[in-house]
């Protein structure tokens, strides 16, 4: 079954349908999307009502375009502050955790390394109950001994951070350790002998070397982030992120704005895959 | 040597700060939490009352029971679509066609869960664009309804999946080297016995660790049965989140919660252990 070894026609011509229709079934459900955010219609179904920009810059009932909707832009600008705030923590400690495994052995490393990759294995939806729970028990501890109500540990946006941040984190530290083990520590070392010092031979050298793996992670958390659903429906307060709210307004029956915005992620996520091809080329 | 020292502790903190604070404290107060029960408001005392619910009450027993075993369908059905897929862009396809097949797999899942989902719900649904070509096709004269029911679900669990199984499969199958698979043929092997004796066991991590994540993510997803499912297709974590959420039982919902993560840890234990391959190995091939 390799191109050197022949094969009957027809069994040639069977696997190539197979894995054409393959990639048709892959392709269908976010072709179709995309085609509907242009239905001059009210419900994102059949029939086709013909072509309009409405639901992306329409401005009067019943056609309200994604740019006039004041929730889903807000929604919109959650989730970015949320992924951006998430990937810059997951970034930050995946960089620490894969120096600490890379450049220390010590009792307990094997321990440690299976506690890391564990947020991983662990249900979505467990590490927002869990967070939940704890968070809230510290919140009532705080109050019974000072007093206090402590907002940040209630449901909301702290806490979906925290909840994302859990197991992003994990993903960061093995895209950036996957780097920081090819890199060659004699050029660290040549650093240190022509005069640097630790700090500054990681920060010119290590870290240049490093930097595609870096970009990689922060886009990868980024996505990771803005695309959470189940973590985050269990920690979520008022403030809710994108994802939250289209599963709100699709559970209510939708119009296609919701075509229009899927679109736009869509639009959004293959910007940042090129992006990431882009660095990682490089 | 007491920089280095310090250099150590310094690197340590973030782990032992982010696994401690965010991981290990919130599951044992969790496990505390599913341990007691409400005597009185605000009263708590020590029980076993929630897991006992869990395996007294039919309801709770079988959507548990359902919901792991529909995974397992779920993870062999992934498997066995993907399967062709990976050894078609690992073996068959080459140079550009080869990295263009494989980024058009990962297409779909650079996109959000509810977008996928919801593309199904416009195919699939009464109005929907299948049940609309079903009756231009003259197959159907009135519209199908074909969302809300099991095989939906199911569809959806398997369409979002895909990426995990196809990923490490590929990336095992391009490790084997084609000059074993001629010299299971020169050696008199057929179609079936190469790949029985050569292509699947050396493919056995890739397999493992597809089945492993596919699993997981089917039995934690929430997203896929609520949108999707019908109305008897109950799945276990609606079954938290309504007892979190919508009855605030806490302790019950905690309970529930370690039932699905020991479920989940327990498949994955047994599977490494029947496969003889390590948590390591396994999700390093697989990121």
């Amino acid at each position: 079954m390799i191109p050197s070894i022949p094969r009957s026609r027809a069994m040639r011509v069977a696997y190539g349908a197979y894995v054409t229709a393959f990639f048709m079934w892959l392709a269908l459900p976010l072709i179709t999307v995309s085609v509907f955010a242009f239905n001059d219609s009210l419900f994102p179904s059949l029939p086709w009502e013909g072509f309009t920009w409405g639901w992306f810059f329409g401005d009067a009932r019943p056609q309200i375009g994604l740019f006039h909707e004041r929730r889903i832009l807000a929604s919109i600008g959650t989730s970015a502050f949320i992924a951006t705030v998430v990937s810059a923590l997951a970034v930050t400690v995946g960089t620490t955790n894969a120096f600490l495994f890379n450049r220390y052995s010590f009792r307990g490393r094997g321990f440690l390394y299976v506690l890391m990759l564990l947020p991983l294995v662990v249900p979505g939806i467990v590490l927002g109950i869990s967070i939940l729970v704890f968070s809230s028990r510290v919140a009532g501890v705080v109050q019974d001994v000072t007093g206090l109500y402590t907002e940040v540990l209630r449901p909301g946006l702290p806490l979906v951070i925290a909840g994302q941040f859990s197991f992003i984190t994990t993903i960061a530290t093995l895209v950036i350790s996957a780097r920081l083990i090819k890199f060659d520590r004699s050029l660290e070392e040549a650093a240190l002998n022509l005069g640097a010092g630790p700090l500054t031979a990681i920060r010119t050298v290590t870290i240049p070397y490093l930097l595609p793996a870096l970009v990689g992670a922060f886009v990868v958390s980024f996505l990771m982030s803005f695309e959470n659903f189940n973590t985050t429906l269990m920690l979520v307060g008022s403030d809710a992120p994108l994802t939250i709210t289209m599963f709100d307004r699709l559970k209510e029956g939708s119009t296609p704005v919701l075509n229009a915005v899927s679109l736009l992620l869509m639009l959004g996520s293959a910007v940042l895959a090129l992006l990431m091809i882009a660095v990682q080329r490089r | 040597m007491s920089s280095k020292r310090l250099g150590f502790f310094l690197l340590l903190a973030p782990l032992v700060l982010w696994l401690g604070l965010l991981i290990i404290l919130p599951h044992i107060d969790m496990a505390i939490v599913s341990l007691r029960t409400r005597v009185a408001p605000r009263e708590y005392a020590p029980s076993l009352d929630n897991y006992a619910a869990f395996v007294t009450e039919p309801l709770y027993l079988f959507t548990f029971l359902r919901t792991a075993v529909m995974s397992i369908l779920v993870t062999v059905i992934t498997l066995i679509i993907a399967f062709p897929i990976s050894y078609y862009i690992a073996k068959i396809a080459k140079g550009r066609s080869q990295a263009a097949l494989f980024l058009m797999c990962l297409v779909p899942f650079w996109v959000s869960e509810l977008v996928r989902t919801f593309g199904w719900i416009i195919l699939l649904r009464e109005t929907g664009v299948i049940s609309g070509f079903l009756q231009w096709l003259g197959l159907a004269d009135q519209p199908v309804e074909m969302l809300y029911n099991d095989a939906a679900m199911m569809l959806g669990l398997v369409y979002t999946s895909m990426l995990f199984m196809v990923v490490p499969l590929t990336t095992t199958l391009e490790s084997l080297d084609d000059a074993v698979i001629e010299a299971g043929y020169d050696l008199g092997g057929t179609g079936p016995s190469v790949l029985r004796e050569i292509v699947i066991p050396h493919a056995m991590p890739g397999i493992v660790s597809g089945c492993i994540v596919v699993f997981m993510l089917s039995l934690g997803n929430y997203l896929t049965p609520t949108m999707l499912g019908g109305k008897d297709s109950l799945w276990f974590t609606q079954l938290i989140y309504s007892q979190f959420i919508v009855r605030f039982n806490w302790e019950l919902g905690a309970a529930f919660g370690f039932c699905l993560l020991f479920a989940s840890s327990v498949i994955v234990w047994a599977t490494l252990r029947l496969t003889g391959q390590t948590l390591e190995r396994t999700m390093g091939e697989g990121s």
